[in-house]
């Protein structure tokens, strides 16, 4: 049962981390012309993780994946902006500030699940802390 | 450890940042410079940023940013009647330079709130970094 939790939780780990890194990037290329921000799926990478994405049969490792099986990154999508801009830029950057925030929160929360995880499977090993 | 590449990212972008703001610094010391040669005057420059991937692999969404290069602007130079001016050339006329300095103040201001965008990420991500280190203690 724990187990489980904290296999559930490492990919959201490791899911927050990839986004970190979306949004840190679409923040560094603010003033870049022609960049477009880009965004990664909560929803998508979950239904990824459990298994319940309708995805196509793989008979080789060279197949394209179709949505929801585990080799595709469909969940990193386009973001649309609400202001266009000259430049062709579409960061924006309170929106992108506000998702990362949010997204390191929720990193946060993923660690401190982890940890009490970790923490309960300690005492039951050891029948104390 | 995929955190690590954030605080990459974010450094390229403060340096490109900072190029941006140093570009701006000349352009705001030369802003009323004068030359009675067209060619020799001071012009402003303006860098052109640009996204560069430091992993081939598209897919990862990584992209940092990078000065590409560094363009002269071709708005008209300002053309000033002082005939007793060392530098007026035949006809009593000097060239001023083009530098725009209110558009270079909001340049100013954009680059250093972008640079400071950059440092809070690094903040950030050094907090989450720091913290995945002590899990389980």
């Amino acid at each position: 049962m724990k187990i489980d939790s904290l296999a559930l939780h490492e990919a959201s780990l490791k899911f927050r981390a990839h986004r970190n890194e979306v949004l840190s990037s679409n923040i560094a290329n603010a003033d870049t012309p022609n960049y477009k921000a880009r965004d990664l799926d909560f929803a998508t990478a979950l239904a990824k993780v459990r298994g319940t994405g309708v995805g196509l049969l793989q008979t080789s490792a060279l197949h394209l994946g179709g949505p929801g099986s585990a080799r595709s990154d469909g969940d990193l999508k386009y973001r649309i902006p609400t202001q266009p801009t000259l430049d062709g830029n579409t960061v924006e950057t309170d929106v992108e500030q506000a998702a990362f925030a949010e997204n390191a929160l929720q990193y946060r929360a993923s660690l401190s699940f982890v940890d009490s995880a970790l923490k309960s499977l300690r005492f039951a090993i050891k029948g104390s802390d | 450890m995929s955190l690590f590449n954030v605080i990459d990212v974010a450094g390229n972008a403060m340096n490109a940042q900072s190029v941006r703001l140093n570009v701006t610094a000349s352009n705001l010391a030369n802003a009323g410079s004068v030359s009675g040669d067209p060619a020799a005057v001071y012009r402003a420059r303006q860098p052109v940023f640009e996204t560069f991937r430091q992993t081939l692999d598209h897919e990862s969404g990584i992209a940092s940013v990078r000065v590409a290069g560094i363009v002269e602007s071709p708005a008209p130079l300002q053309l000033r009647y002082q005939p007793d001016h060392p530098e007026a050339d035949a006809d009593g006329n000097v060239y001023v330079s083009n530098v725009n300095a209110v558009e270079e103040m909001v340049n100013m201001l954009s680059a250093s709130r972008s640079y400071k965008n950059s440092v809070e990420i690094i903040n950030t991500t050094k907090d989450l970094l720091l913290q995945t280190l002590s899990m389980g203690r």
